[in-house]
């Protein structure tokens, strides 16, 4: 079971309380951009055996978007930050290398 | 002005716990930034509670604020108020970034009453919430789901748990509720 906890109301939220948003921190490239731009945008996604980073919503809650990294392998959850970000804080990421050393995402590490 | 009536005509059911349609209720939902001290105030103001902290309700006898989120607030007054009360609090908050609406004919709520332990199991049969007394306390609001639909409930005191839903859900959280208290089904899990 993955529960993970709402940086906004603090309730340690079981997955059926949550909307998940997809992969976290995407720049969008909309009408005007190059083809490729646009193409991986739209369809290019990160699938790692390990470190991830994702956007949650707290849909049957506070109802508040907040990012969350986690692995995907173990369930286990390093920690949950505001949405109003383009990066993971550099907090998390030292935590991060702290269990998984050597780990990178996207151009993350 | 024609008279309230409840979804489900204050229906009640005896069993694990006492299942209570309450209301006709007043609720207000104020929605305001977090620093909005004009809006916490417009709400102190017509309640006489205070502003609740985090996650907690602030209520007796079925006037208060409940914590729904941290730029929202829903406002608990007596149902025939809640018209005036929604004036009184706009007329103060004219030309503010506050949102301040009546909801009290598109919710429902619901009382559970009995056994404090198995008030609690009732809950847990059906949300994902922790409902351990040592975990989920008296006067804490958690909005959460109910089976499949939104709800938010709290504690008044042990044995006694008031519940809102949309009203368009109601019977649908009445039957769930009365079939988590049917007599025979005891977990007795707490
Ligand atoms: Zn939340």
């Amino acid at each position: 079971m993955l529960t993970i906890q709402c940086p906004h109301c603090g309730v340690q939220a079981e997955e059926t309380e949550l909307s998940p948003g997809g992969e976290a921190h995407l720049s969008r490239f909309g009408p005007g951009s190059e083809d490729q731009d646009f193409e991986a945008y739209l369809f290019f996604r990160e699938n790692p055996k390990g470190v991830h980073f994702e956007r949650w919503r707290h849909v049957h809650g506070c109802g508040k978007w907040f990012h969350a990294a986690r692995c995907t392998v173990t369930m286990e959850v390093f920690g949950t930050y505001s949405a109003q970000t383009t990066e993971p804080p550099k907090a998390l990421r030292d935590k991060i290398s702290e269990k998984r050393p050597g780990w990178t995402w996207r151009d993350i590490a | 002005m024609s008279e309230p009536v409840t979804p489900l005509a204050g229906a009640s059911f005896d069993g694990l716990v006492r299942v209570t349609e309450t209301g006709p209720q007043g609720m207000i939902v104020l929605r305001c930034p977090e620093d909005a001290t004009d809006a916490r105030e417009a709400a102190t103001a017509v309640t006489g509670t205070k502003d609740p902290a985090l996650r907690r309700a602030a209520v007796s006898n079925g006037t208060g604020i409940l914590w729904m989120s941290p730029d929202e607030r829903l406002i608990l007054v007596p149902r025939a108020k809640s018209a005036s009360t929604v004036a009184e609090m706009q007329a103060k908050l004219a030309g503010q970034h506050a949102l301040v609406a009546d909801v009290s004919d598109a919710r429902a709520i619901f009382r559970l009453e009995g056994d404090p332990l198995m008030v609690r199991e009732v809950l847990a049969k059906l949300a994902p919430v922790d409902m351990r007394p040592d975990h989920f306390e008296v006067g804490e609001v958690r909005r959460t789901r109910l089976a499949q639909v939104a709800a938010a409930f709290w504690l008044e005191q042990e044995g006694t748990a008031d519940l809102i839903c949309f009203r368009s859900v109601a019977r649908y959280v009445y039957d769930l509720l009365c079939t988590a208290a049917v007599n025979g089904s005891a977990v007795k899990h707490f």
